[in-house]
């Protein structure tokens, strides 16, 4: 992070410039240290999610209950490890690197989404996650495509054409189980509603108490609050959810002619606080996970190091033995 | 289509097509396994890939097996619904990720295998067979050099990498053999055109794999071949021992809810 410190008058106003003109700044513009620390933040955790992302889904890979659908969770898990990657890409422009990332969120030092902190007991799981949370996930996104800073919102160009695929997928499985047998239909409930109230926790707190929104929608990293997206949401999941023949949790989710939008029940913020702090159902083994695989993969990581200095090395010797 | 040179062809190749495809298909679960559990991201991607690969080379296989067995059978009845005994794979495929070591031998010594295999049946006698090799020829030209390049990199990357691919290497050694070994379906397959003769592939895949052990710097393994009771292996349906495990996590959904569409 070189670019920081006091703002000379210059750069400080083309920054402000550039922002109030809707122009994309590119790693080598001069910005703001908040910025740009707000930026890591929201990239480094978004990036996070991703890769915590592939394990509610990843273990239903082995179990996936036909061949096609096995398929297609490979690929949407390899999606999600590539969304990770282009988004620590992202982050690494700002001058971070994604090993030191990878070490704060095994500290726990960073966060991702809460979301993934919920359990994937059952087939259905797999359907109610792509519909609801890759559809949460991209009604948030959107948005994000528009951002100003241009790495971030290009890699979310890429992303946002992925996900809605997934959630295509997801309600997919979800239609298919709807009109399974009654076993089928019944699992198929039951995941969407464990789901429905998690997804809608997944656009932040109510505006009211939003920490970060103000800067953010300031600087155009953010376009609607929280409230807004949350609202956008539900207004068509509550439509979706009658194609699939199946109902949302929720005894106030009714139509409001008046404001044009579906009224909704009120989210339990404090279900919300407590998995944010880590005390959801698994929190603990989520970060576990990724702390293992990281651990076990140390000695690999450091072969491949190994190997390519001794590749340079052998390639400088014959360099100076010409 | 096959060339109908008798009553016995389609069975013949039907249980030709049911070793490949369950090769394909076990190869392919072992590797998913691995997916989010990778040395690093980059490994989760590539894994999924070469998983997604094998699964789409084991479903027209499995396919095919059925529609030439004429039972009725399609490919998730195939892979859900037979017992561990009805399985054919080489015993190879079914291998545990015990490390990373363990994946990527396992995977350099089949994938050097299969991709001879499939060159050659590029000119099977049955379309659809040719079709699938000609495709997985491709693929698998990356899922070897994938594996090449990590034993490359592990057996000269530390001392305890070089240890590890080499203790890997010992664990998948006695299961060459058998990838080499027609039994009586795949000497028929091979007799109407349909199969090749595995026998013939061994100098390639000895050649590739001496090159890649070469450049790692590891030794070929000097072990004999596993024993099987009566000689018996995967393709009469005798598995490994973590095999029925591998089985119960992949069938249970599908068998806990018969006739259901998923
Ligand atoms: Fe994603
Ligand atoms: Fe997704």
């Amino acid at each position: 992070m070189t670019l920081t410190g006091t703002a000379p008058a210059g750069p400080r106003q083309r920054f402000d410039a550039m922002i109030s003109g809707e122009e994309r700044i590119e790693p080598r513009d001069w910005m703001p240290d908040d910025y740009r620390a707000t930026l890591i933040r929201q990239i480094a955790q978004h990036a996070h999610s991703e890769i915590i992302g592939m394990q509610p889904e990843g273990n239903w890979i082995t179990r996936a209950p036909s061949l096609k659908r096995k398929a297609v969770l490979i690929a949407k898990v390899q999606d999600e490890a590539g969304h990770g990657l282009y988004l620590y890409s992202a982050a690494e422009t700002l001058g971070v690197d994604r090993a030191e990332l990878l070490d704060l969120l095994h500290e726990g030092r960073q966060r991702y989404s809460s979301i993934f902190n919920y359990p994937t007991p059952t087939w259905a799981d797999v359907g109610a996650i792509g519909w609801l949370v890759d559809g949460a996930a991209i009604t948030n996104q959107v948005p994000l495509c528009r951002c100003s800073y241009g790495p971030y919102a290009r890699a979310m160009v890429r992303i946002c054409k992925e996900e809605s695929f997934h959630q295509r997928q997801g309600f997919e499985i979800l239609h298919v189980l709807a009109r399974g047998t009654p076993r089928q239909r019944a699992m198929a409930q039951d995941a969407v509603d464990r789901w429905y109230w998690p997804s809608l926790m997944m656009f932040g707190p109510p505006d009211s108490e939003s920490a970060h929104s103000g800067k953010s929608m300031a600087w155009r990293i953010k376009r609607y609050s929280n409230d807004d997206l949350r609202q956008r949401f539900v207004d068509i999941i509550a439509e979706q959810v009658r194609a699939l023949g199946l109902t949302l949790p929720d005894p106030d989710l009714a139509w409001n002619a008046e404001r044009g939008h579906y009224d909704f029940g009120a989210v339990d913020w404090a279900e919300f606080t407590a998995v944010l702090k880590g005390d959801g159902p698994c929190n603990r083994q989520r970060i576990e996970h990724r702390r293992a695989a990281h651990a076990d993969g140390a000695w690999v990581r450091e072969a491949a190091r190994a190997h390519a200095a001794k590749q340079a090395d052998r390639a400088a010797a014959r360099e100076a033995a010409r | 289509m096959t060339t109908g040179t008798g009553p016995g062809t389609d069975a013949a190749t039907a249980g030709y097509l049911l070793r490949l495809g369950d090769d394909a298909l076990i190869a392919g679960h072992r590797m998913a396994e691995v997916v989010t559990r990778a040395p690093q991201l980059e490994e989760d991607v590539a894994l999924a890939n070469i998983a997604l690969d094998l699964l789409g080379q084991a479903r027209p296989l499995l396919t095919r097996a059925g529609e030439l067995e004429g039972e009725g059978r399609d490919e998730d009845t195939l892979a859900y619904l037979r017992d561990e005994p009805e399985f054919r794979n080489c015993l190879l495929v079914e291998l545990p990720n015990t490390d990373f070591a363990h994946t990527i031998a396992r995977h350099l010594l089949f994938s050097c295998y299969a991709r001879e295999l499939y060159a050659a049946l590029a000119a099977s006698t049955d379309d659809v067979l040719a079709g699938v090799a000609g495709k997985a020829v491709k693929e698998l030209d990356y899922h070897r050099d994938h594996a090449a390049q990590w034993t490359v990199r592990l057996g000269d990357g530390t001392e305890e990498s070089a240890a590890r691919m080499a203790a890997a290497l010992d664990a998948a050694w006695p299961h060459v053999d058998e990838m080499f070994t027609a039994d009586p379906v795949i000497s028929a397959a091979a007799a109407s055109g349909a199969g090749v003769d595995p026998a013939g592939l061994r100098p390639a895949w000895d050649s590739a794999v001496d090159a890649v052990l070469a450049e790692a710097g590891l030794h070929r393994p000097d072990l004999p071949p596993q024993a099987g009771p009566g000689g018996r292996g995967g393709r009469h349906g005798l598995h490994t021992q973590s095999f029925g495990f591998l089985l119960a996590e992949m069938q249970h959904v599908h068998r806990s809810h018969p006739g259901a569409a998923w």
